[in-house]
């Protein structure tokens, strides 16, 4: 009998996956082809001074066990009390993606581990603070989050002998600095189709995190964690297939590959016919592979239950309006605003690197002092990339790409200027113009030069004009190389092509 | 009289006063503890020296002029579930076995803070699962009244330390009866209190939506003096309830007049001895006499308490006692991996009934279970509020037995199901977070019996009143094996 | 009675709760917990589908403190109570397996 039941997420509705214009798809090794179903599940660590549930020290990088309370190591008749100012970054966050922000109850997680000080962890289940939201990636694509909730953290644990890894150690130490530290728990829809999307959505999601003063979203340091939930289906159809949940993913390179290799390995059992078992597992950046954790049978049964010692969490409405009020503007607007202004894509690599670098608001304030747009985005995103650039007052860089426009400087000649600009913070654009010799070479000038560059060049200029426009796009390139040559890069190169063409008729 | 057997109110007064000294109260108490405690076991541990130290210092405090709180030099006893700094705390249990905590209760500040004396930890079942303090791992509690007879429990250690003059005053923990059914076996007054009205910080929680601090004493001006020092809001604790509740002390005189009184049907009938019955009857013809209306009420919902109780109690315990496994504290059976190492401390540290009820609780928790069991006696709990709420509209505060016979003789119920049926008249309150208190009235067969006045949530001062006219009226109390002599009991 | 919780139901729990039994207390056990969840057939029974559970007893909502730090543990302290010890952790024997 088949098993017609839609497939639910955890809150229960049924899990949808879009169609995308980039999709990653494998071939396995009998030719068959299957396409990426991917989901992210990410950890944010909280920016907050204290713990989730008690007073202790969030902090990192402390001497062990001396950011720790009674609270948190859960000594026998402690009990949690929730951090405010935790709740105010969930909701944050949520208002950033565009989610409904829910009453909200916490419940028990229970399962033995001795990094978990109560072998339970305080989570929320099935009524969690974020519902919903979407993230619009830097490409374009948009990626639905189905859920975020509050939860505390962990422990950590070292290993001793063996190579510092779990197998094969001789015992471990625990460090409880990092129990009870506030995490938020974002759960995207399946809608990553291919491994650059996914790296796209983390890359994304910190921004906004960041942007939201919500985490400091290292994922170095552990501030952000990644899990990818992933399958595989046929191309073309719209099965859902088992998935496996794939961990110790800890960096964006790491992501891509992870992804890439466990599509592969699925479809590869697909097309064996054998079974992709439910699991967890855990990606080794030595091998390149994904290792079995652990199956889904063997799984503990978590017996959620609603956290008796903690009451329901039910946003005021006019606070949840005043958080939503006070964001920054965030990572999609920014590009948006920046597309808008410049005239660009807002998918555009420009766009996305500008805002990516945060120097949208320097752009866009040159711009807002009369540069022209398109003017201006080239020059951050390909002159201002370096160290300094990012300082340069808009200003500044306004007057230069009048400058520029104006006819008074070449492009490469703005490009020199620039630089001085950046290094030398008390010169103008005009002073170092000045200074380095660049004046406006006029038209006669500059035509009486490429006059003399056709006279030394006969030969070529019978090909130029010969009528073969391959010929002509050729050799327009050794004209104009020659001519700069004779002003020494002083030529406008656009208007002495003008010329030329003029002139081959 | 500066020997034992006084009351609490009066050492406190007579110390502040400067009429008599702290620690020669002490040292009476601790006498009488060093003479009759090898007969009763209510202690897991007496804190003499710290006891005798603190009762100086409140002398040298009151002969400086210092304010001295409202239980000034008053001996007291602490379940060995509350945690105290500095000194061990075992909740009766091998797991525990020499853990110091390195934080003090709330409870314990409060008690501390209002100038009382702690003479020591008292005796329990381990964990506070049980009625008769026989499943501490250290041995039981013999009850005052008759020395081969159960205390009751959780709380026997502390309801006999009251009922032998060890302290005037004892505080204990109640889940589904463990200060109220110990009161009745000894004689002695216990309060559950309203839940969330007493801090929970710093009780090792059982089950947490269902515990509560409450005082035992002699009499129910000792026991409001005791909760009035204890009870109101702590950050520490986010179920504890926020305003700051009214004083019971000053409503002991308020009188009945007018109180309607509302006896529970359900707990007067098949499972009661019909002499508690009798008394139970006979404590509301002394209210009505007094000027209270008396009905009889039915809360048809009690019927199905113990068995949600016997749901919702052990599946929380079931995760509150899931932090004991060897790792940071307490006992370690070593192993060579961690998980065997929990398995092996668990399995050494805990008694059979802890281990059933971890058993039970994680059962009716479990994937494919949840639904039918937890899921539906949560659901109970609702009903049970509801029919309360409509009793209450009839009735201020209503009667009923505390327990289903007096004290039972150690060893003498083996079967955990039976030994459950102890808590059918306490369960309710607890589920529903109500307040109720067990006063002796009267005696069957020479023992006391309890009984139980129970009122709605932060009803603690109709819950005085009432009891303070039942005691004015209760018949002859039982005689005690051990008891101070000359000691006032009511 | 083996209808309310069998032998083996008994033993995959005590391995969730990290107990191990002899067959006498799996047996034994069986039995008590049997009993006990007959008992409580009568709440089983109830059709309590518009009933909203009560997971509080007293309602309260929005309970919070402040995001400021309290007072912490010496390192010392903190594990003054620990079987075993090093470096300033506390040392467990070895861990297989991940955590979930």
């Amino acid at each position: 009998m088949t098993d017609t039941r839609v497939p639910t997420d955890s809150l229960g509705n049924p899990i949808t996956v879009p169609d995308s214009d980039d999709v990653l798809v494998v071939e396995a090794t009998d030719g068959s082809r299957w396409e990426l179903v991917c989901g992210l599940e990410v950890h944010a660590e909280l920016a907050t001074v204290t713990k989730m549930f008690s007073g202790a020290p969030n902090s990192f990088g402390d001497d062990p066990n001396t950011n720790v309370d009674p609270v948190t190591l859960g000594l026998p008749g402690t009990l949690p009390v929730v951090n405010e100012r935790a709740v105010e970054l969930a909701i944050r966050f949520g208002s950033a993606i565009g989610a409904e922000i829910r009453r909200s109850v916490f419940s028990r997680k229970n399962y033995f581990y001795p990094d978990m000080p109560k072998n339970f962890q305080i989570s929320q289940y099935d009524l969690p603070i974020v519902v919903g939201g979407a993230l619009e990636l830097p490409g374009g694509h948009v990626v639905e989050v189905e859920r975020a909730h509050l939860e505390e953290d962990t422990g950590k644990s070292s290993h001793v002998g063996g190579d510092g890894r779990i197998a094969g150690a001789a015992y471990s130490l625990i460090d409880y600095n990092r129990a009870g530290v506030p995490l938020l728990e974002i759960v995207s829809r399946p809608h990553v189709r291919s491994a650059e999307q996914a790296r796209q959505y983390v890359a994304e999601l910190r921004a906004i995190l960041v942007a939201c003063g919500v985490s400091d979203g290292k994922m170095e340091e552990g501030s952000l964690r990644v899990d990818a939930n992933i399958s595989v289906r046929r191309e073309g159809t719209d099965e859902l297939r088992t998935r496996c949940e794939i961990k110790n993913v800890n960096s964006l390179r790491s992501l891509v590959r992870a992804i890439e290799f466990e599509a592969a390995r699925q479809a590869d059992l697909h097309a064996a016919g054998e079974p992709v078992v439910q699991s967890t597992r855990g990606w080794d950046e030595a091998t390149g592979t994904t290792v079995l954790m652990r199956t889904k049978e063997d799984a503990d049964d978590y017996r959620y239950f609603p956290e008796p010692d903690l009451v329901p969490v039910d946003p005021d409405p006019a606070w949840v309006e005043a958080i939503a009020a006070s964001l920054p503007l965030l990572p999609a607007a920014r590009r948006e605003r920046l597309a808008a202004r410049t005239g660009a894509a807002r998918t555009d690599e420009s766009v996305v690197a500008v805002v990516d670098r945060g120097q949208d608001d320097q752009a866009v304030a040159a711009i807002e002092a009369g540069a022209d747009g398109a003017r201006v985005l080239v020059h951050v995103t390909q002159n201002l990339a370096g160290e300094g650039g990012a300082a340069l007052d808009p200003g500044r860089l306004a007057e230069l790409v009048r400058l520029e426009t104006g006819g008074e400087l070449t492009a490469t000649q703005a490009k020199q200027v620039l630089a001085e600009l950046v290094a030398d913070p008390t010169a103008t654009a005009a002073e170092v113009a000045a200074a380095k010799g660049f004046e406006a070479m006029d038209t006669g000038a500059l035509e009486a030069v490429v006059d003399e560059v056709i006279a030394s060049n006969p030969d070529e200029w019978t090909t130029f004009t010969s009528g073969d426009p391959k010929a002509r796009g050729k050799l327009t390139g050794f004209f104009i190389g020659q001519v700069m040559k004779a002003t020494k890069g002083q030529a406008d190169g656009k208007l002495a092509t003008q010329l030329l063409n003029q002139k081959a008729g | 009289m500066s020997g034992a057997g006084r009351r609490a109110v009066d050492i406190a007064r007579a110390v502040a006063a400067g009429e008599e000294s702290a620690a020669e109260i002490t040292r009476a108490h601790l006498a009488r503890i060093e003479a009759h405690e090898a007969d009763v076991h209510a202690f897991n541990v007496v804190t003499a020296e710290a006891a005798v130290e603190r009762a100086e210092a409140i002398d040298r405090a009151v002969a400086a002029g210092e304010p001295v709180g409202p239980l000034a030099g008053v001996p007291l006893a602490v379940k060995d579930n509350l945690a105290t700094r500095g000194v061990a705390t075992t909740c009766s249990s091998r797991i525990l076995d020499g853990w110091v905590p390195p934080y003090d209760a709330t409870v314990v500040q409060r008690i501390a803070a209002a100038g009382a004396v702690t003479v020591g930890k008292t005796n329990l079942d381990e964990f506070a699962m049980g009625s008769s303090t026989e499943n501490s791992a250290f041995g039981p509690t013999r009850n005052p009244v008759d020395l081969d007879r159960v205390p009751g429990g959780s709380s026997g250690g502390s309801a006999a330390a009251v009922a032998a003059d060890f302290a005037p005053l004892a505080l204990g923990s109640d889940t589904g009866g463990s200060i109220r059914q110990p009161a009745a076996f000894c004689g002695v007054v216990g309060v559950k209190p309203t839940y969330g009205l007493v801090s929970r910080y710093g009780l090792v929680a059982f089950a947490s939506s269902l515990d509560q601090v409450g005082p035992f004493a002699n009499d129910v001006a000792d026991a409001a003096l005791l909760l009035d020092a204890i009870a109101g809001p702590d950050p520490a604790d986010a179920t504890s309830i926020p305003q700051p509740p009214e004083p019971v002390l000053g409503h002991l005189d308020d009188g009945v007049a007018g109180l309607r009184v509302g006896l529970v049907t359900e707990l007067l009938g098949d499972g009661i001895a019909p002499a508690v019955v009798a008394r139970v009857r006979e404590a509301a013809d002394a209210l009505a006499a007094a000027g209270a209306e008396v009905v009889e009420v039915s809360v048809p919902a009690v019927t199905y308490g113990l068995s949600a109780y016997y749901l919702i109690a052990p599946a929380e315990a079931s995760s509150n006692l899931a932090r004991f496994d060897g790792v940071r504290y307490g006992l370690r059976v070593d192993a060579p991996t961690t998980n065997e190492m929990m398995i092996a401390t668990r399995t050494a540290g805990f008694g059979d009934e802890v281990k059933r009820r971890i058993m039970l609780g994680t059962y009716a928790l479990s994937a494919g279970y949840y639904d039918a069991f937890y899921g539906k006696a949560q659901k109970v709990r609702t009903l049970i509020a509801r029919d309360f709420a409509a009793a209450y509209e009839r009735a201020d505060v209503l009667l009923s037995p505390t327990a289903p016979t007096p004290a039972f003789a150690l060893g003498a119920i083996e079967d955990p199901l039976t030994m459950y049926l102890n808590d059918i008249c306490t369960i309710p309150t607890n589920l529903a977070g109500h307040a109720a208190m067990s006063l002796p009235f009267g005696t069957a067969d020479d023992l006391p019996v309890g009984v139980q006045v129970l009122a709605p949530a932060l009803g603690e001062v109709p819950l005085f009143r009432t009891a303070a006219v039942l005691e004015a009226a209760a018949p002859a109390p039982a005689t005690f094996a051990v008891a101070a002599p000359g000691g006032t009991r009511p | 009675m083996s209808e309310r919780i069998s032998r083996d139901d008994v033993a995959h729990v005590a391995t969730l709760a990290r107990l191990r039994l002899d067959d006498d207390q799996v047996e034994r056990f069986t039995g008590q917990l049997a009993a006990i969840l007959e008992h409580a057939e009568d709440v089983e029974a109830l059709e309590l589908d518009d009933v909203e559970p009560t997971s509080h007893p007293y309602p309260l909502v929005n309970v919070w403190r402040p995001d400021e730090a309290g007072p912490t543990l010496a390192n010392a302290d903190a594990l003054a109570g620990a079987p075993a010890a090093e470096d300033g952790r506390f040392s467990v024997p070895t861990i297989l397996g991940e955590a979930p």
